[in-house]
């Protein structure tokens, strides 16, 4: 039975060993991912992410939980950082993740980013594959503490939830681009604390900047067409807005509103296309991904190492741009 | 294809809440590369198994002050064993009184550090018994 059989019949022992071999890019986990691809396609992934101390482990702990009452299987995928001096890592989630062992519908799994920047490991969609097809119906994606650009994981996940707390910027970092742009739902965390109030109203004021129909919508109570908004949503379709939940991950007020929003947010994608729209996005930068690293090999391939050394040298020395080098090696290639 | 990383869980079996020692170690194994689980504190010999299993760690370390280790090792090892991990390697730290090291080395723990052993012995061990697993 190869590994991948043994992950479908439910095998967790080979289902961590398949991952270490897909997170290693062997070409063990290659044939597994290849094998299992057709069982997958199943799960709901829901994103979190925040910056670091934010809570995101702890309200990933909490929402495992409270998916578990649903009688849901959940796996949970955490991402911490590498050291960009010695590769290594400290992978520390599991510490807020105590309430969930001893569980055997719940799989953990830490992993380091190996060099990666946008807040999720290069291996992290493969891995995420590998849960989805052993059954798991809910995997939880944690990022690293990610500041402002780390957004892969909306292109990973179909649920972004994107954590603050109180106390962190002001309302010019609410309407900057980058991480909150790309959140589903917003989670205040820690909002027992101080400042909780003034951090929602910073929230719901980019909201309303970034969404001017949301804006009449919430202030007159009724969802207007203006047609702009129509030109560029094709008519009938419901767009999203994300809405901002209150949540004490340490205790678990607010939980069961916030899992509301998910499960709202899920029917909201069924219902509008974009469950599969976001699917397709997701294939399609996964195929870009391997179309570059199998040219990549190609181009290596095609030039010996001294000839490469030798045009770095040029370019080095100002003799050649990197393009017109590429050029050239291009030309002997033919 | 990436390189294989050394997989580490540092684990604090029962109930000493000092986990200095630790978190030191987690450090240093961190600094020679290698990608280390931290578990937190107050771990019964099932969540490290388990944890063990879901993270297909190569070695576990077991981080041990209280004087528990002669109950709590044979059960970490036990569960080891009966996941099917039984190649992963078992390193201890803590205050081992000299008369119980070999029983532990007979049990099969690879090693046991008191206070004070160099973090780069710890390392080459490390390095050392994982490349003999293959």
């Amino acid at each position: 039975m190869s590994l991948a059989q043994s992950v479908l019949a439910g095998d967790r022992l080979s289902l961590a060993r398949l991952l270490t071999r897909v997170e290693n890019d062997t070409p063990e986990g290659r044939a597994g991912l290849d094998e299992l691809f057709a069982h997958t396609g199943k799960a709901h992934l829901i994103g979190v992410t925040g910056s670091p101390g934010t809570g995101k482990s702890s309200l990933v702990n909490q929402l495992a939980l409270h998916f578990r009452k649903q009688e849901k299987r959940v796996a949970i995928v955490a991402v911490d950082p590498s050291s960009p001096f010695s590769g290594g890592a400290v992978l520390g989630d599991r510490v807020r993740m105590r309430d969930l062992a001893g569980d055997a519908g719940i799989f953990i799994r830490s992993m380091a980013t190996r060099g990666s920047l946008g807040g999720l490991a290069q291996a992290t969609a493969g891995m995420v594959q590998v849960l989805d097809a052993a059954g798991f119906q809910v995997i939880l994606i944690e990022t690293v503490g990610a500041g402002q650009a780390e957004v892969d994981i909306a292109r990973l996940a179909h649920t972004t939830l994107v954590v603050e707390v109180p106390g962190l910027g002001d309302d010019i970092q609410a309407i900057k681009a980058g991480i909150l742009e790309i959140a589903d739902i917003l989670v205040v965390n820690k909002a027992d604390r101080p400042g909780a109030d003034s951090t929602e109203r910073a929230l719901k004021s980019m909201l309303e900047l970034a969404h001017p129909a949301a804006r009449i919508f919430l202030h007159h109570g009724g969802p207007p067409s203006p047609p702009i908004f129509e030109a560029q949503n094709g008519g009938e379709k419901v767009e999203w807005i994300p809405p901002i939940r209150r949540t004490v991950a340490t205790d678990g007020s607010g939980l069961a509103e916030l899992l509301e929003a998910i499960q709202a947010h899920v029917e909201h994608l069924q219902r509008s296309g974009d469950w599969a729209r976001r699917e397709r996005t997701r294939l399609e930068v996964e195929f870009d991904l391997l179309v570059q690293q199998m040219l990549m090999a190609r181009f290596r391939a095609g030039h010996s190492e001294d000839r490469l050394e030798q045009m770095l040298d040029a370019i080095q020395e100002r003799r050649f741009s990197p393009r017109e080098a590429l050029d050239k090696l291009m030309e002997e290639n033919r | 294809m990436t390189e294989h990383k050394i997989r580490v869980l540092v684990a604090k079996p029962g109930l000493d809440g000092h986990d200095r020692g630790a978190k030191v170690v987690a450090r240093a194994l961190r600094d020679a590369g290698m990608e280390v689980i931290y578990t937190g504190l107050r771990q019964t010999p099932e969540m490290i198994a388990e944890a063990a299993l879901q993270e297909d760690v190569d070695v576990v370390g077991l981080s041990i002050l209280s004087g528990a280790h002669m109950a709590l090792v044979p059960r970490v090892l036990d569960l080891l064993k009966a996941n099917g991990q039984g190649q992963v390697r078992v390193f201890i730290g803590g205050i081992i009184p000299d008369e119980d090291t070999p029983k532990l080395k007979e049990m099969g723990v690879s090693a046991i550090y008191g206070p004070g052993a160099p973090t780069e012995k710890i390392i080459a061990d490390i390095h050392a018994t994982v490349t003999d697993a293959g």
